[in-house]
């Protein structure tokens, strides 16, 4: 019998729920921490990049207006979904990182928990962040929080399912939808949380994957009159402060990538969900 | 063939039977391959940026809601006239398509723009009414000040084979709409067959047509690639034949450049370049223009635009 041929892969983008290719054509070789051959990646485009931003637009109405409830549910959803593919996270983080198998288990571990507390948060951030406002007249004056938009993510470099579950979740369980540039290093944690994210309940274009070159996307997505806001964690900080001058042309909210060494297991507190808000203040008549 | 037998192929509905069954038949393989083939062609920065400018030009800016309203037909008008205030180089559209009640706020809100009104008319979108009350329809619209009749074809008749009705139909309608030109909808989607569409566009041909149309918009599926196809090989034949030039409007289901353009070189290959101009072809639709514009100014910024930042439809 002659020697099985292994199936060499090459994997897609996730966009608007589905898995195509890139408009380009292009691919990239994954190779492991020690130089073996994983995969291949597609290597996405700018045309790429704007499919995402016209997919998570259309996913915005839905989501947004979508109970804090039912957004909870999905992302728990979420967590139990990738629960159930830990064996294959932790065969993809051994590769990627070259950490060992306990600790590649810890990190998904902390994946998990991770998006089961932010699932917690959907019904609770509009109590710390919303407010019922004292004004000198007779009015209720209340704050609510809303959802910014499209925000485009680069995704960070290190951390490649901990700290990509880490930008993703902050982002959607407000409501908005997001375009996420995946690490060009170790995209392969990307594409299994791609395909974890279309088999749980989570609206198609609500989270968009690309997987290639953030200095090459991440301009496009800065510039994209249609994209809300942006995360530039990932960015390299050359390419986060030319990214951010483009974000200026239209007044996109910006979050800047953390000074030092990333640290992705403490707790994340609130203020990548509050990056995110917006604040709709409503005045309501009384005693008349 | 020449003019003289043109003239008389309608002398009875056996003729003209004849004469329509008389035409080759339409390889609906073929016209569906090659008009994919050419939907692949590549155009490229400053062709492109001709093509959009071409494109927006030869729009027919339309609403055709049971819920319009004076405000949102003068509110087209002024996107018609300038689809992008903030850039005066953004050309006006070819025309505004609406109901024959609203013609006359059209015409006053387009005023000397150059802006022309186009109005459907015969009971439109399903054409099922009396002959009298379909002229009347057009006589309605073209006093109030239309410029263009888009008309519809009866398709009940023309499927149960009753040929000379549609032409009686189409030559009373011409009639009726005196300077105005006539477009004649054919609506493909309910025609079934390629070789209907290309009969139904000689025989509005034959009957007076200055454009022929693919649909209202209302059926589904309307404007394709491979039926405008036909339809332009007909133009094409029929300038031919009878010595007349007639335009083409493919409508419905437009909605972004990438089709646009994909319809213009359509034209170019099919029909030939003396069609790319917007007295010859025109692009029945409302939300393509707002991609046209969005593509517009990703060329001049160099930053992918955002639908934010132009009118609604």
């Amino acid at each position: 019998m002659s020697e099985r041929v292994v199936v060499r892969k090459t994997y897609k983008l996730f966009i608007g729920g589905a898995f195509p290719r890139s408009e380009s054509g292009r691919s990239y070789v994954v190779s492991s921490s020690k130089g073996k051959f994983l995969a291949n990646a597609s290597k996405a485009s700018r045309k790429d990049a704007r499919e995402a931003v016209a997919a998570a637009r259309k996913a915005f109405p839905g989501w947004s207006s979508a109970t804090a409830y039912n957004r909870g549910q999905i992302l728990y959803r979420v967590a139990e979904m990738l629960e159930g593919r830990r064996s294959q996270f932790v065969t993809e983080l051994v590769d990627a990182d070259g950490v060992g198998v306990r600790r590649a288990g810890e990190l998904v571990d902390a994946a998990v928990d991770r998006l089961v507390w932010y699932a917690g948060w959907s019904d609770k951030i509009g109590a710390i962040r919303g407010s019922a406002n004292p004004v000198a007249g007779p009015y209720f004056n209340l704050s609510s929080t809303e959802p910014t938009g499209v925000v485009a993510v680069v995704a960070p470099e290190a951390g490649p399912l901990l700290g990509l579950v880490s930008v993703i979740a902050p982002v959607i369980v407000t409501g908005n939808t997001c375009v996420v540039v995946a690490s060009e290093r170790a995209p392969l944690p990307s594409i299994t949380l791609a395909e974890v994210l279309a088999t749980s309940d989570l609206p198609g274009g609500v989270v968009n994957i690309l997987t290639g070159s953030a200095a090459e996307i991440a301009p496009w997505l800065a510039g994209h009159m249609d994209v809300n806001a942006i995360d530039l964690t990932g960015a390299e900080p050359e390419l986060a402060v030319s990214c951010e001058q483009d974000a200026a042309e239209n007044l996109k909210r910006v979050l800047r990538p953390a000074s030092g060494k990333a640290d992705w297991i403490t707790d994340p507190g609130t203020g990548r969900m509050t990056a995110f808000l917006e604040t709709k203040t409503v005045w309501h008549p009384i005693g008349i | 063939m020449t003019t003289a037998p043109l003239a008389e192929v309608t002398a009875s509905n056996s003729t003209l039977r004849g004469f329509l069954h008389g035409l080759p038949g339409v390889d609906r393989v073929g016209a569906d391959a090659r008009a994919a083939m050419l939907g692949t062609r590549s155009i490229k920065t400053t062709s492109k940026r001709q093509a959009i400018d071409l494109a927006l030009r030869m729009v027919d800016l339309t609403t055709l809601e049971g819920a319009d309203t004076p405000g949102k037909v003068k509110a087209m008008c002024a996107k018609a006239v300038h689809p992008d205030p903030t850039d005066p180089s953004v050309p006006s559209v070819a025309a505004v398509c609406v109901y024959p009640d609203l013609v006359a706020t059209a015409v006053q809100a387009l005023g000397g723009s150059g802006v022309k009104v186009a109005s459907v008319a015969t009971a439109f979108p399903s054409g099922r009414s009396s002959l009298e009350v379909k002229v009347a329809d057009t006589a309605f619209a073209v006093a109030d000040g239309a410029s263009e009749i888009d008309m519809v074809i009866d398709r009940g008749a023309f499927l149960a084979g009753d040929y000379l009705k549609v032409f009686e139909q189409i030559a009373a309608v011409k009639a009726a709409c005196g300077s105005a030109h006539l477009k004649v909808i054919l609506e493909t989607g309910e025609l079934s067959t390629y070789d209907n569409v290309r009969r139904a566009s000689w025989l509005a041909m034959i009957a007076g047509a200055d454009f022929i149309k693919t649909s209202t918009g209302k059926v589904s599926p309307a404007a394709t690639l491979p039926v405008t196809l036909v339809m332009l090989e007909a133009v094409r034949d029929f300038l031919r034949t009878a010595g007349r030039k007639v335009g083409v409007k493919p409508a419905g289901g437009i909605r972004t450049t990438k089709d646009a353009i994909k319809y213009l070189v359509l034209v170019n290959e099919t029909a030939g370049p003396d069609w790319l101009d917007p007295d010859w072809f025109r692009l029945g639709a409302s939300s393509l223009v707002n991609d046209l514009l969005m593509q517009r100014q990703k060329m001049a910024t160099g930053r992918y635009a955002g639908p934010d930042y132009f009118t609604l439809d």
